[in-house]
C-alpha cells in the first residue's frame, strides 16, 4: 500500500470526524430557543447547585461553546477543544467533565461490544455460508433459519423478550443493572460472577439481534459466489467439497462481508449503547439516558462526537486490513 | 516469438489428423451411450441431452459443434457428472478407460475428474480464484487426488505442466489478475493437465480472445494433447477454428447429435440438412458478399418438434420427418448421422 | 431461401399466475404480506372500534393486567394499552410512510441530479454523501431531538427528524442505476433526437427506475420506523404520544418487569417484532424478485 492510499485514508478519518463535530455544533444553534440558556434558568430554580457552581458551568459552557463570542471563533475554539477530546462539564455530575463521564462508562461497553460482535460476526457468517452450500448437510444448513427468523427483532426488543422469558417467568438471570443490589464491588471470584450473571442477557439480546443480518448478507453473497466459474471449476478439478468450501467459496464470500462490517459499525454501536440503556449496565448508553433525561447537552454531544470518532476510527482500520484479504486490491 | 514453431506443430497435427482418426477407432478410450439430460423448469421439462452416443479414440480430438442451447455444454457438465438441480442425469453411461463414471459412488467420481477426465472452462477469465495465488489452486487440485504425494514431486507436476503450456514458473506465484486472458486460459489448460487424464473437454476454450490469442490457445491444447495422449473434445461454434485442430466433427441439434464424421467428410460432404446448411452458411471467398444463414430459429427444448426437432427448418420435410423420430445410422466409412433420408443407405446402428 | 415459422411457441402462463407460483415458492414475501396486511386490518378497525382518547393517561385504572374490560392491561399512567397499540401503531406508520417517501423523495431528486449532471454537482453530493455516511444516523437524530424543547416534539417534527438523514442511501443507490442507464443506447438515441433533459429524465430514464425506487422506498420506510422507535426507546419522542418505543421508555423507566407489569413492555415489543418482521420479509423478497441470481427456482 503506497503512501498517497494512507494519506488519503487519514485524511477521510479527519473528514468524518470534523463532519460530525459541525453538525453537533450548528444543530443547537439553529433551533429557535437556545435550549442550553433554558437548562441554565431551570438548574437555578430549581436549585441544588450553589451559585458559584452554575456560575463556574456557564462560565466553561460559554468557554466551550464561546456563546460570548462571534460565531466563527467560537466555532474554532470548539473544534480545538475536539481535537483534545475535550467537550467541557458535565450538566449534571458536575465537576466531573463529560469526558470522565464518558472514561467512566467506557470499558464496560467496550467489553460488551467486543464480545458480543465478534460471536455474531463470526457465528452469522459461518452460518449463513452454510445455508447458502447446497452440498451441506439439511440440518446443518436448517440450523440458520431460526437466526434469520430473528432479523426482524433489532436488539432492543430482543432484549426486552429476554428480560420477559429469562429474567421474569423463569428467574434465571437478573432483570438488569451491573451487579446485584447489596452486594459491595470487590475484587472476588462471587463479585466476578454476579457481574457476569447481568451481562448475559443483555450480550444475549445484541448477539442474537444482529446475527440474522450476517446471515442473511453472508447467504447473499453466497449464493451470488457459489455460481462463480471459480466455484465450479473447483469442483471440476475433483476437490473435496471442505477444501472447495473453505478455499473457493467462504474465502471470497467473507470479502464483502467485512465492508459489510466496516459499513454495520455505527448500527452495531448504536443498538449495543440503547441495550445497555435498557438493561440499565453503566456502558455509554446508561450514561446518554441519563445526560438526556437531564438535559446534559455536554455529556449527549460528547459521546456523540466520540461514538464517530470510534467508528471512523474502527473504519479505518478495516480499510488497512482489506487489502491483507483481497490481492486484487493491493494491487491498485 | 514462437509463433514458427508453433504454426509448423499445428500443421502437422492437421497432417497427422486422418491417419490419428483411423488408427483411434480400433481402441476406444471414451464412450458415450445414450446420455440423457432433462431439466425440470417452472415452464416445463427440457430434454436438454437426447441420446447422445458416440465413441473417441485416444489421441484424437473431437469438434462438438451447434447453435446456443443446442446442449453442446450440458454434454460437458454430464460428462464430468456436473449437472445441477434443476438439471438431472437420466440414464445412459459415460465409459473412460473401461470405467462407467455414471456408476461411480461421489467420492470415487470426485477422485475421477481431473484423474481420468478433466474439463477446461469455458469461462477462464474468471475461472480461476481471485484471492488465491496460482501455485495454491494447482497444488490443492494435485492433493486432493494425491494426498500422500510430496512436496517436491507436487512442485515438479505444476512445473512441468506450466512448461507444457508455455508459461513462465513465476505464474505459479501469481495471482489471477495478473495474468492476461490467454495466460489465464493456458492457467486452466495447465490444471488440465496437471494428472494426464485420458479425456480433455475444452468448453469453448477460445471465446473471448483475441484471433491471435486464441491460435496460440489451440495449438497449447494440440501440444499438451500430443504428450499426453489424451482424447480430446473441443465444444465451440467457430468452424474455421475447428476445421483447422480438430479430427472428427460432431454437430449437436436440440439435444441431439445429429451427425458425427471426420472433419473432411463434415466440410466435403456433409449428410445431415442441418450440418448442410452449417457449412454452406459459412463465408468463403467464391460466394463473397452472399450471406447465408439457416432459416427459422432453434426450437425451445420445452416444447419440441414431432418427429425429427429440425423438421420445420428442413427442407426435405414431409410426413414421415414430421411424425417419426429418427433413429442414428451408421454409413459407410465409420460416420453416423440421425436423419430418416439416410435410412437405407446405412444400416441400423444399435 | 423461403422464411419457415417457427414451431408453436410455449404456451406461457400469464404473469399473475407466474407471480402467485413465484408467491408460494417465496414464503417469506407472502408471510411478509399477510402480516402487514393484518397489521393494517387491526390498526383500521382498532381505530373505528376503539376511542383514541383511551390511549392517553389517566383514561382507565392503573396498572391492570390483560382482563375481559383491557384485553391488553393499563398501564402505570392510566393508559388502556389496546387503545395505545391501536393509536400508537397508526403513528409509527405515519412516521414510517412520510418520512420514509421524504428520505426516498429527496434521494430520487438528488441521485438524479447528481448522475444526470454529472461534474461538480455529482462529485460534491458523492463526497457529502461518503463523509455521512460513516456518522452514525441516529447519533445525529438524537443531537437534533435533544436539541429540541421537549414540547415541540410532536409525531410530526419525530418524522421530519428521522427523514433528514434518510435521503443518503436512496440518493447512493438512484445515482447508481442512473448512471448506468444514462449508458444505455435508448438514452443515447432519444438525446440525438433532440428531446430536453427533462424529457429524457421523466420519458426515459424514471419508468425504467421505478423498481429501484419501489424497493428504496420500503427499505426507507423500514429504516424510519427502526430509527423512529430507537430515539422513542431513548426518551427522545413525543412522550405524551402512545409511540411503541415511547411506550417501552416509560415501561422500562418505571421498572415494569422488577414491579410485575410484565404486559407493559412486552406488548409493544411484540408489536414491533410484527411491523419490522413484515417489513423485512417484503423487502427480502422484493430483492429476490428484483435480483434473478437470489431467486429460488425448481
Amino acid at each position: 500500500m503506497n503512501f498517497k492510499i494512507v494519506v488519503k485514508r487519514l485524511l477521510f478519518f479527519v473528514l468524518v470526524v470534523w463532519a460530525a463535530s459541525t453538525i453537533v455544533f450548528f444543530i443547537p444553534r439553529l433551533s429557535s430557543r437556545n435550549a442550553i440558556r433554558e437548562r441554565f434558568g431551570e438548574l437555578a430554580r430549581t436549585g441544588g447547585f450553589s451559585p458559584g457552581d452554575i456560575e463556574k458551568m456557564i462560565a466553561s459552557m460559554q468557554q466551550q461553546f464561546g456563546l460570548d463570542k462571534p460565531m466563527l471563533e467560537q466555532y474554532w475554539q470548539y473544534l480545538g477543544n475536539i481535537s483534545r477530546l475535550d467537550f467541557g462539564y458535565s450538566l449534571s455530575k458536575y465537576p466531573s467533565t463529560a469526558t470522565e463521564v464518558i472514561a467512566q462508562a467506557l470499558p464496560w461497553t467496550i467489553g460488551l461490544l467486543l464480545v458480543t460482535t465478534v460471536v455474531s460476526f463470526v457465528l452469522g457468517t459461518l452460518l449463513g455460508a452454510v445455508a447458502a452450500w447446497p452440498k451441506a448437510p439439511g440440518w446443518l444448513r436448517s440450523l440458520a433459519t431460526p437466526f434469520i427468523l430473528l432479523t426482524g427483532v433489532p436488539p432492543v426488543i430482543m432484549g426486552i423478550l429476554l428480560l420477559f422469558f429469562i429474567g421474569f417467568r423463569l428467574k434465571w438471570l437478573p432483570l438488569g443493572g451491573a451487579y446485584s443490589a447489596g452486594i459491595v464491588p470487590t475484587w472476588s471470584w462471587s463479585f466476578f460472577l454476579d457481574l457476569m450473571q447481568h451481562q448475559i442477557l443483555p450480550a444475549l439480546a445484541l448477539i442474537f439481534g444482529s446475527v440474522g443480518g450476517w446471515v442473511l448478507s453472508m447467504r447473499g453473497m453466497g449464493i451470488t459466489i457459489q455460481g462463480e466459474d471459480y466455484v465450479n471449476f473447483a469442483e471440476h478439478k475433483g476437490l473435496t467439497g471442505g477444501r472447495i468450501f473453505r478455499d473457493y467459496y467462504l474465502r471470497n464470500a467473507l470479502l464483502p462481508q467485512v465492508t459489510g462490517l466496516a459499513l454495520a459499525l455505527g448500527t452495531v454501536i448504536t443498538s449495543a449503547v440503547i441495550v445497555e440503556g435498557i438493561f440499565g449496565l453503566p456502558g455509554i448508553g446508561t450514561a446518554l439516558n441519563l445526560a438526556i433525561r437531564a438535559n446534559d447537552f455536554p455529556v449527549i454531544y460528547g459521546i456523540v462526537i466520540f461514538i464517530t470518532i470510534a467508528i471512523a476510527a474502527l473504519m479505518t482500520i478495516l480499510e488497512f486490513v482489506y487489502p491483507l484479504l483481497d490481492p486484487r486490491i493491493r494491487a491498485n | 516469438m514462437m509463433m514458427d514453431t508453433k504454426a509448423a506443430g499445428a500443421q502437422a497435427g492437421s497432417r497427422n489428423a486422418t491417419a490419428a482418426y483411423d488408427a483411434a477407432s480400433a481402441k476406444s478410450v471414451l464412450q458415450v451411450k445414450g446420455l440423457e439430460v432433462t431439466y425440470y423448469t417452472d415452464l416445463g421439462r427440457a430434454k436438454a441431452l437426447d441420446d447422445v452416443s458416440f465413441t473417441l479414440g485416444a489421441g484424437e480430438k473431437l469438434g462438438m459443434v451447434g447453435e446456443s442451447g443446442s446442449g453442446k455444454s450440458t454434454m460437458a457438465l454430464a460428462m464430468m457428472r456436473m449437472i445441477k438441480p434443476p438439471g438431472r442425469i437420466e440414464g445412459g453411461s459415460v465409459i473412460v478407460d473401461g470405467t462407467d463414471l455414471m456408476a461411480l459412488d461421489d467420492d470415487t467420481m470426485r477422485r475421477a475428474r481431473l484423474d481420468k477426465i478433466a474439463y477446461i472452462p469455458q469461462g477462464a477469465m474468471n475461472s480461476l480464484n481471485p484471492v488465491t495465488r496460482i501455485g495454491a489452486q494447482m497444488v490443492d487440485a494435485i492433493k486432493s487426488h494425491m494426498p500422500r504425494e510430496g512436496r517436491s514431486a507436487i512442485m515438479d507436476r505444476c512445473m512441468h505442466a506450466l512448461r507444457s503450456v508455455d508459461l513462465d514458473s513465476g505464474v505459479f506465484r501469481m495471482y489471477a489478475h495478473e495474468l492476461s486472458g490467454g495466460m489465464k486460459q493456458r492457467v486452466c489448460i495447465a490444471i488440465g493437465i496437471l494428472l494426464e487424464p485420458k479425456v480433455i473437454i475444452a468448453d469453448e476454450p477460445t471465446s473471448a480472445l483475441d484471433v491471435v490469442t486464441q491460435r496460440q490457445v489451440m495449438e497449447t491444447i494440440d501440444r499438451v494433447q500430443d504428450q499426453i495422449n489424451a482424447a480430446v473434445i473441443l465444444i465451440g461454434h467457430d468452424m474455421g477454428l475447428m476445421a483447422q485442430f480438430v479430427d472428427k466433427v460432431a454437430v449437436m441439434y436440440a439435444g441431439r447429435l445429429v451427425e458425427v464424421a471426420s472433419v473432411r467428410e463434415m466440410f466435403t460432404d456433409p449428410k445431415h440438412p442441418y450440418s448442410q446448411a452449417l457449412i454452406s452458411s459459412l463465408p468463403n471467398l467464391d460466394n463473397k458478399g452472399v450471406f447465408q444463414g439457416i432459416p427459422g430459429l432453434a426450437p425451445s427444448l420445452l416444447r419440441l418438434p414431432s418427429g425429427c426437432a429440425f423438421h420445420p427448418r428442413c427442407p426435405h420435410a414431409e410426413e414421415l420427418q414430421r411424425t417419426v423420430r429418427p433413429e442414428s445410422v451408421t454409413l459407410a466409412g465409420g460416420r453416423t448421422v440421425t436423419c430418416h433420408l439416410y435410412a437405407e443407405e446405412g444400416q441400423r446402428h444399435v | 431461401m423461403a422464411n419457415i415459422t417457427m414451431v408453436s411457441p410455449v404456451n406461457q402462463p400469464s404473469n399473475v399466475v407466474l407471480f402467485f407460483r413465484y408467491l408460494r415458492r417465496n414464503k417469506g414475501l407472502a408471510l411478509g404480506v399477510i402480516i402487514l396486511v393484518a397489521l393494517f386490518l387491526f390498526t383500521v378497525i382498532g381505530l373505528m372500534v376503539v376511542n383514541p382518547k383511551h390511549a392517553y393517561p389517566l383514561s382507565a385504572g392503573l396498572k391492570q393486567a390483560p382482563s375481559l374490560k383491557y384485553p391488553f392491561g393499563t398501564d402505570f399512567f392510566g393508559r388502556d394499552l389496546l387503545a395505545a397499540m391501536v393509536v400508537g401503531m397508526w403513528q409509527t406508520a405515519f412516521i414510517g410512510l412520510l418520512a420514509g417517501g421524504i428520505g426516498t423523495l429527496v434521494g430520487v431528486v438528488l441521485g438524479f441530479t447528481s448522475a444526470y449532471f454529472g461534474g461538480w454537482v455529482d462529485s460534491t453530493v458523492r463526497t457529502i454523501c461518503q463523509i455521512l455516511t460513516p456518522i452514525p444516523v441516529l447519533l445525529i437524530q438524537v443531537v437534533v431531538a435533544g436539541s429540541l424543547d421537549k414540547r415541540d416534539v410532536t409525531i410530526f417534527t419525530m418524522a421530519l427528524i428521522v427523514a433528514m438523514l434518510a435521503w443518503m442511501g436512496p440518493t447512493l443507490v438512484i445515482r447508481a442505476q442512473v448512471m448506468t442507464m444514462k449508458e444505455r443506447q435508448f438514452v443515447a438515441v432519444a438525446k440525438l433526437s433532440g428531446v430536453s433533459d427533462m424529457g429524457i429524465i421523466f420519458r426515459e430514464i424514471l419508468p425504467n427506475l421505478l423498481p429501484f425506487i419501489a424497493a428504496a422506498f420500503v427499505g426507507q420506510v423500514f429504516s424510519a420506523v427502526f430509527a423512529s422507535f430507537y430515539l422513542a426507546v431513548l426518551g427522545l419522542g413525543p412522550l405524551r404520544e402512545p409511540l411503541l418505543g415511547n411506550i417501552i421508555w416509560a415501561a422500562q423507566s418505571q421498572g415494569a418487569f422488577f414491579n410485575g407489569w410484565w404486559w407493559w413492555p412486552l406488548e409493544p415489543a411484540f408489536a414491533m417484532i410484527l411491523i419490522l418482521g413484515a417489513l423485512a420479509l417484503v423487502n427480502m423478497g422484493l430483492d429476490e424478485l428484483a435480483n434473478p441470481r437470489v431467486r429460488r427456482s425448481e
